[in-house]
């Protein structure tokens, strides 16, 4: 066993240990914290795959930015430090269904590239110059015609659109000072 | 090759000692492993320990900027050992953990603080070829890291259950994801002119100083990274007058000094990022370069010297206006950041990436000079004309509430407290007069 696969049994051990904190622990609070370090693991999984701007980009954007926001909303609605939630809610049934989906969607698309093939033979051949600039790879296929431009720009326009109707849902409907 | 240790203390001098331990042990598959071990260690290592440094100088500077000695008792003339002295003092004091604290957060916190103070270090370049590592989403990495240190503040906010703690976190949190905002734009500039993310391509690229071609980019940077490590005039984080100690109120102890020492260390980070960024980090008229004649890299050695002394003229500027400014109210700092900074930051930006793809596109015979003069001039008249909107926008607030000039007012009324920021708009100041009960705009609320 090489020291590589040694770094990604652990890191695989940590991410589906602590994903089944998350799902098992009845303090909403520490399931955010073990979901953190579930979101964390698989930061580690992409570094493994040499894929360093997409693990900058999970710790940003899924630990900096929507654990935040998950452990802000939980704070803000629960009563605080004794929650004990119930382990089961009125949406398990569909919870259930969407997660077997999942399942089975990843399984079909494993199964599709690795069906036959002994996984643990190597990695494929990714050429060298490749590897060291990915980002230089990434920025280019983001704008490249051929590439992903449209999607890029749709998201783009996907996003400023959710900033603008922020602002006008926030936006106050008469100036506080008139009433003064 | 045989191990000398002549060899050996020369290599560690001109900062080549792994590559020396390479060529000694061999090619085996540990020996990278050993080698990268004895790396993480120095590289997180060496930045904790110049904590005790750095904080002595903090005291020392601020000391003496206040009229006063600062430590002069402990460690002979200087007060030299008195960082030690503290942190004797704190392993001996009682670590008291409130009642009702959310265990797992409250220890997991100031370990997470520290943990990710250490990390930012891996990307710092130190001298030519001398960096923890040299990623390829260099800046991407910092920014992704320091973004997680938030977590560790909510956690000792929440864990603490104490409501001052818990309010302190809030406010961290909104402060620091606010200022991440104007710091990644401001980020992004340099990454523009570099055409990398890399550090230490950064460096390299930098012939010119970036703080030539983009100065109002850096001082928004420099602004935001203020706020970011929350040092004055952004230290509401600890706002002893409103929120006790902020977030970490309930921590004693050694606990609490990991929090200071984090504290200590994203500071200094700063303070290299912005060297590195803007100031052309290890780079001085060549000085980097020479080798002497027996093949010693004297220029690998003077470059650590210049990324510390530029690193600690950074310093002095923060403990300067530590020394300096009072403390912002919450509002003001979040209008600062969103009403001007962002904007003004935005329209930086999409100038400085159109006009230098111009540049190298079109007329890429003015040379670097060139190129940089150009940028130069645009990021001065954007810098004016934004402030030029600012102080119409002040004086269209002022008229609004029937007020005078802050200037003004403080001049008629003298010894009344000076906001430094009240020409940003205090705005939403619903009722005229502000909620600490005293405020420098008006002689009479006009209402």
């Amino acid at each position: 066993m090489t020291l590589e696969q040694v770094i990604f049994i652990l890191v695989s051990l940590l991410t589906l240990g602590t994903g089944i904190v998350v799902v098992t622990n009845r303090n909403l609070f520490h399931a955010a914290l073990a979901m953190m370090a579930s979101f964390l693991g698989v930061a580690g999984l992409y570094i493994l795959l040499d894929a360093g701007f997409l693990a900058a980009a999970q710790l940003l954007v899924y630990i900096g930015a929507i654990s935040i926001l998950i452990i802000f909303a939980i704070m803000l609605t629960r009563r605080m430090m004794q929650a004990r939630e119930a382990a089961f809610n009125s949406q398990s049934g569909l919870g259930l269904i969407t997660a077997v989906a999942t399942f089975a969607l990843l399984a079909a698309v494993i199964g599709q590239f690795w069906w036959g093939v002994d996984a643990f033979s190597g990695r494929p051949d990714v050429p060298d110059t490749v590897l060291q600039n990915t980002v230089t790879a990434l920025g280019k296929a983001f704008v490249s015609p051929e590439a992903y431009v449209v999607p890029f720009i749709v998201a783009s326009v996907l996003l400023l659109a959710a900033l603008i109707g922020a602002i006008y849902v926030a936006w106050p409907t008469e100036y506080a000072e008139d009433e003064a | 090759m045989s191990f000398n240790i002549g060899e050996f203390i020369s290599s560690i001098f001109d900062l080549t000692a792994g590559d020396y331990l390479a060529s000694v042990w061999g090619t085996e598959p540990w020996v990278s492993v050993v080698l990268d071990i004895l790396g993480i260690l120095i590289v997180a290592t060496i930045p904790l320990l110049s904590v005790f440094f750095v904080g002595l100088i903090e005291r020392k500077v601020l000391a003496r900027m206040q009229d006063r000695i600062g430590p002069n008792r402990v460690g002979g003339k200087y007060g030299l050992l008195q960082m030690f002295a503290d942190v004797v003092k704190m392993l001996t004091k009682e670590l008291l953990v409130p009642a009702g604290a959310d265990k797992v957060a409250y220890f997991l916190a100031p370990v997470l603080s520290l943990a990710t103070s250490a990390l930012l270090f891996a990307v710092v370049p130190f001298a030519p070829g001398v960096i923890g590592t040299n990623l390829g989403v260099g800046v991407f990495y910092v920014l992704s890291i320091s973004s997680v240190s938030v977590v560790a503040l909510l956690l000792a906010g929440w864990g603490s259950n104490n409501k001052y703690a818990l309010l302190g976190a809030f406010r961290a949190v909104a402060q620091l994801v606010s200022y991440e905002v104007p710091m990644i734009l401001s980020l992004l500039v340099p990454i523009i002119l570099a055409s990398s993310m890399s550090t230490m391509d950064m460096v390299e690229a930098q012939a010119i100083p970036f703080v030539i071609f983009a100065p109002i980019s850096a001082l928004i940077f420099f602004v935001s990274s203020l706020a970011e490590t929350g040092r004055s005039p952004f230290d509401l984080l600890e706002a002893e007058s409103e929120i006790v100690a902020g977030f970490h109120t309930e921590y004693s102890g050694m606990v609490f000094g990991l929090f200071m020492a984090a504290e200590y260390m994203g500071i200094m980070f700063m303070c290299f990022l912005f060297s590195t960024a803007y100031l052309g980090g290890y780079r001085f008229f060549g000085l980097e370069e020479i080798v002497l004649g027996n093949g010693f890299q004297l220029g690998r050695l003077l470059g650590l010297f210049i990324t510390i002394f530029k690193g600690a003229l950074v310093f002095f500027v923060f403990m300067w206006l530590r020394a300096t400014l009072p403390r912002l109210r919450i509002d003001q700092l979040l209008n600062f950041n969103w009403k001007f900074m962002v904007p003004l930051m935005l329209m930086i930006l999409l100038t400085v990436a159109l006009l230098d793809r111009l540049i190298l596109d079109y007329i890429p015979q003015v040379g670097e000079a060139g190129r940089a003069g150009i940028h130069f001039v645009s990021n001065i008249i954007i810098g004016f004309a934004g402030l030029e909107v600012l102080r119409r926008s002040a004086r269209r607030q002022r008229l609004r509430h029937n007020t005078t000039s802050p200037v003004l007012a403080v001049a008629e009324n003298e010894g009344a407290p000076i906001y430094v920021a009240t020409e940003v708009e205090p705005a939403h100041d619903h009722h005229g007069h502000d909620h600490h009960g005293h405020d420098a705009h008006a002689p009479v609320p006009a209402h």
